[in-house]
């Protein structure tokens, strides 16, 4: 996990040639660890600070009123104004995109930045939108029907990724 | 996770663990009030219709704004201008909303209970936004929110009430809240206005105000209802202001950081002096912005059960 991480952070300099008006914004709960670990690396690699902030979409859900379990709303906190800001977004699991799609619309919200990418630690398939990711730590292939679950070491967890059969 | 119910109708039927989520719910979503497009789209295509049957303007706006911030489309309906001047009975009127798709009924009625019996009578999620005597929930959550917020936690704080408690549903509401939380509640008043066995509620009963205020870290001031005057409880406004009035020099006996609240509309002069209500310790204007994002929390942990 961690030098897919790596990957991603030089990939994100090199497309961006550096860290100007870049900020990062990962998308609760997962994506926020997984910026923060891009920020340091990013950190390591620059010896620069990028502004990070955390996105709940919760209210962006297009399956909120037929859910029957209601998803619990977070704090969304980005602490500087997102307008001209190149802002990469980072998530966990892609999977069928309505998560980015919702993310999107939150985001644009709060602003209008000059440029959003896409950071993802898996990519497992099945998009039902057409969304793509600009950096990918892992192509994983799976069964629609399978789930795909990230473990963290900030949730207590051992680091890993794992498929959970249907 | 979400709340498990239909309706929100009193203190009393939630659990600690239900006020907790509300809280904190409504914590995730003051951020959205602090943004330059107020908006989010989680209550899209949903009705809310407030129905209030007493005057009241902080309230019931207050709950418009908060089903607009969700993107709700909002109906208010007066009594004035609608077919309860005909005859029509609250049931009915309620069911004819209902019939139009109505999502959420905010009410707000002169008779306790009122919401109670709405509730079993339509489909639609209702929010008692104050029934009588009985019950002003959201107006309590609100208050623990503006607590939590201010001093960090509830439980062990000491809250000091005063004013007319036995005709008070914020006090009700309030100290059922404040004790299920684990909060100390001080009751102040005339005897005259406050009920017998208030204390079976868990609260401590003073009569003299500077004994109750000494050690407490926030006081909640009822407003003074005027109307009540010709009934006998007190002799006059002014021997109730000389006696029951939070001036500085009273504030000062309370702890150096104590707050003040208000749930409004104040009487100035009478139950609070000018100085303490403009002063760094009120917190009234926190709460009026609060309520908003407190009733947002609800009406979307309520929208996720219907």
């Amino acid at each position: 996990m961690n030098r897919a991480l790596t990957r991603i952070s030089h990939e994100i300099l090199e497309r961006n040639k550096g860290l100007s008006a870049l900020a990062l914004v990962g998308i609760r709960s997962g994506g926020e660890f997984l910026a923060r670990r891009i920020a340091a690396l990013i950190n390591q690699i620059e010896h620069a600070e990028v502004p990070i902030g955390e996105l709940d979409i919760t209210l962006y859900r297009d399956d909120l009123s037929l859910r029957k379990d209601q998803p619990e709303i977070r704090k969304t906190t980005i602490p500087f104004n997102i307008t001209n800001m190149k802002i990469v977004l980072v998530d966990d699991v892609l999977f069928t995109g309505r998560t980015i799609r919702a993310a999107l619309d939150g985001l644009m919200d709060l602003g209008r930045p000059s440029e959003v990418q896409l950071a993802v630690l898996v990519d497992r398939g099945h998009r039902q939108l057409p969304i793509r990711a600009n950096y990918v730590g892992k192509s994983l292939p799976t069964a629609k029907e399978e789930s795909v679950q990230v473990f963290f070491k900030e949730l207590g967890q051992v680091d890993r990724v794992s498929i959970i059969p249907a | 996770m979400g709340l498990n119910r239909k309706d929100l109708l009193t203190i009393a039927a939630l659990s600690a663990d239900e006020i907790h989520l509300i809280l904190t719910t409504a914590e995730s979503l003051k951020e959205v009030g602090g943004r330059d497009i107020k908006k989010v789209p989680a209550l899209r295509g949903k009705t809310v219709v407030n129905l209030f049957f007493e005057p009241s303007t902080r309230t019931r706006t207050s709950f418009e704004l908060a089903a607009k911030r969700l993107s709700a489309d909002v109906i208010n309906f007066s009594p004035s201008t609608s077919s309860i001047v005909k005859g029509e009975t609250l049931i009915d009127t309620a069911r004819n909303i209902e019939s139009m798709q109505a999502d959420i009924i905010v009410l707000r009625h002169s008779s306790p209970g009122a919401a109670d019996n709405l509730a079993g009578a339509v489909r639609s999620s209702v929010i008692n936004a104050g029934d009588g005597w009985h019950e002003h929930p959201t107006q309590a959550l609100l208050d623990l929110f503006t607590l939590k917020e201010k001093k960090g936690y509830i439980e062990g704080l000491t809250v000091v009430i005063v004013g007319d408690i036995a005709h008070s549903r914020v006090a009700r509401s309030n100290i059922l809240a404040l004790t299920k939380l684990g909060a100390h509640v001080r009751v102040v008043a005339p005897p005259t206005m406050l009920p017998l066995l208030i204390e079976k509620l868990g609260v401590t009963v003073y009569y003299r105000f500077e004994e109750a205020l000494i050690g407490a870290d926030a006081i909640i001031m009822l407003r003074l209802q005027r109307e009540r005057l010709g009934q006998a409880l007190l002799p006059s406004i002014r021997e109730y202001a000389n006696l029951y009035c939070l001036t500085p020099e009273r504030l000062q006996l309370a702890k150096p950081e104590a707050i003040v609240m208000h749930p409004g509309p104040m009487n100035r002069g009478v139950e609070i002096s000018p100085s303490v209500a403009d002063s760094a310790a009120a917190v009234i204007l926190d709460q009026v912005s609060n309520g908003v994002s407190v009733r947002m929390a609800l009406m979307y942990l309520l929208s996720g059960s219907a």
